[in-house]
């Protein structure tokens, strides 16, 4: 009697595994599956439409005129202040919210409200950088003002990210430096941050992708939808490749949702290297330690 | 370790300046025979920024190509962020033309006035607004505005298409439609609801007119409305609703020569530039507009799906340039 019933509660348990596993497995699938119908639609339609002149020629009327020149180079541009400005300020308050900073209110609040910025939606950072960048600071409708705006989106990440990488080193290996006699910014400089790099580019790299593909923040903000000169300085008007291709996404004709796929493609490709350098220097350093 | 680290990186960050402003010569050097190539025949420079409804932008954007085309030392920008958000830039002076699918409104003039500056209104072609039903649907291919309303005004009862009429089938309308924030949806609840921007809410809206026609052509029993260019462009999958003004007049399809001539009512409606006035004084300024309003700029209103206004119309917007 008794070991019917540890056999039964037996295969009760190995059923119950049974169905997580298959739930757990299908939900994987199910992004999966997605995301390569998303794809293989847009290879479909954009492949096609993909060639140097695309690369090369501005936006057009005419479909088979249009390219993403100067979206391209408005990217390059704006990534060109984002990428730095964003870094540098973002692992330095995550240095000193992490190393230096007193367990005190003042630096809770501060905690907090980083934490509560990253989640708040682009459209509002558009409107903020519209009211101070482009009106108050006078910037106009810049580049500079663009990239400001996208620097403010994507610090709170860049700050959560790299404190966790720092959160992660164990206090062992801060004490050993200390008991060498370094004080705590040659610790941070030695140790803390090589250890935590891998983890800081890691997230800065996948917030920088994010500034690439955002659109609604750089509407409001002024990135015009159809320009056809490349900025000469920070001061200049500027167009960016998610929004050229919403305003292609949005026309009429079927022609120009083919463009927009090509658009997509680019835009993936440029991602997919951005991505792919922070794996490789993740790996780099990872084994280096 | 984390010298190495700091010496490759900045050896990355001067790869980098080096490469941006290479980027920089090469595009100043790319330029410069350009400019010198435009001094002989025109000697216009300067630049014009537009933004506003993304209804008119594609007219404004094919214009502002082909102008760029004849003056390349002009530099035209085209955005399309709402017919109000290019109203707030014209009143900043952040632009020098706002685009609009409707009229300026009165505080819009007030705010304007505030600042010293006024709009001239320029009509720029007609978009019929279309009521578009699936290609399967047979029994709906006339509609007077009565049916119109009693389907889409405030509090609509309608559920099924039998409730519009008996003798229609009785299976539930899919209603599908711009978003309350567009120009055509103002226009259409003023036209046929009697008053602008009231409408019933349940139906599916999108700011993105493409999802209408894809929403439309999937279902037999769907109906929606969006411009005329959205519908030229597909024919294949859907079909247009005949208007009837009442029960007694003509039924009429929106075509290109109904539109123009004005029989198609009352869904026929003009898109606008404002120019603000202290750019009219602008030489740039005016060989663009009287660009927009040559045949040339109609051919190209008419080639991205909009209706060419009576050619009195033009000459009378060419008449308010100094």
């Amino acid at each position: 009697m008794m070991q019917l019933d540890a056999e039964k509660q037996m295969r009760r348990r190995k059923r119950k595994n049974t169905i997580f596993h298959i739930l757990f497995l299908s939900s994987t699938l199910f992004g999966i599956v997605a995301l390569a119908l998303l794809l293989i639609q847009i290879l479909v339609d954009g492949l096609g439409w993909l060639n140097w002149d695309f690369l090369t020629n501005n936006a057009s009327r005419k479909a088979e005129k249009s390219g993403i020149k100067a979206a391209i180079f408005g990217t390059l541009w704006m990534m060109s202040i984002t990428a730095p400005l964003s870094f540098i300020i973002g692992v330095s308050t995550a240095i000193y919210l992490e190393e230096y900073a007193k367990n005190n209110w003042f630096n809770r609040f501060i905690q907090t409200n980083i934490a509560n910025l990253a989640g708040v939606p682009s459209i509002v950072y558009g409107l903020l950088g519209l009211t101070i960048f482009v009106r108050v600071f006078g910037f106009g409708k810049s580049v500079l003002a663009g990239s400001l705006t996208m620097t403010l989106l994507i610090l709170p990440i860049i700050i959560v990210a790299s404190q966790e990488a720092i959160k992660a080193i164990p206090g062992s290996q801060r004490n050993a430096s200390f008991a060498l006699g370094a004080n705590r910014w040659q610790t941070i400089l030695r140790v803390v941050l090589p250890s935590a790099l891998p983890g800081i580019l890691t997230g800065s790299i996948l917030s920088f992708s994010r500034a690439v593909g955002e659109t609604a923040p750089l509407i409001v903000v002024g990135a015009v939808a159809y320009i056809t000169t490349l900025p000469n300085s920070v001061f200049d008007k500027f167009t960016v490749m998610p929004i050229q291709i919403y305003t292609w996404a949005n026309l009429p004709q079927e022609e120009f949702h083919n463009v927009a796929s090509a658009g997509i493609i680019v835009l993936l490709l440029m991602l997919l290297t951005m991505n792919a350098v922070a794996i490789f220097l993740r790996n780099k350093y990872q084994k280096k330690n | 370790m984390f010298n190495s680290w700091l010496r490759k990186g900045s050896i990355i960050l001067t790869a980098f300046i080096l490469l941006f402003s290479l980027a920089a010569c090469g595009t100043e050097s790319e330029e410069q025979p350009a400019n010198q190539g435009s001094n002989e025949g025109n000697e216009l420079s300067g630049e014009i920024n537009i933004d506003g409804s993304s209804t008119v932008f594609p007219v404004s954007q094919a214009v502002a190509e082909e102008f760029m085309a004849i003056h390349d030392d002009v530099m035209v920008t085209v955005n399309l962020s709402g017919s109000s958000n290019g109203f707030k830039a014209l009143i900043a002076g952040e632009i020098q033309i706002a685009d609009a699918s409707r009229q300026i409104k009165d505080k819009e003039v007030d705010a304007l006035k505030a600042e010293g500056q006024e709009a001239v209104e320029m009509p720029v072609a007609f978009d019929g607004i279309t009521v578009v039903i699936n290609p399967e649907n047979d029994w709906a291919t006339e509609m007077t505005v009565d049916e119109l309303k009693k389907i889409w005004e405030v509090g609509s009862t309608v559920e099924n298409w039998s409730d519009v009429n008996p003798e229609w089938p009785n299976e539930p309308i899919k209603l599908y439609g711009p978003g309350t924030a567009s120009g055509t949806f103002e226009y259409f609840t003023g036209a046929i609801n009697g008053t602008k921007n009231e409408s019933r809410e349940d139906y599916t809206p999108s700011e993105d007119d493409n999802v209408l026609v894809t929403g439309v052509s999937g279902d037999k029993y769907a109906m929606g409305y969006f411009g005329f260019s959205y519908y030229v462009e597909n024919q294949d999958k859907l079909n247009a609703v005949s208007i009837k003004v009442d029960e007694s007049a003509a039924a009429v399809a929106p075509t290109v020569e109904t539109i123009k001539d004005g029989t198609y009512k009352p869904l026929s409606r003009p898109i606008y530039i404002y120019p603000v006035k202290s750019a009219l004084e602008k030489k740039e300024i005016q060989e663009f507009l009287k660009y927009y309003m040559s045949e040339e700029g109609q051919a190209l209103a008419e080639e991205v799906g909009y209706v060419a206004l009576p050619a009195e119309m033009y000459a009378e917007n060419l008449s308010l340039l100094p």
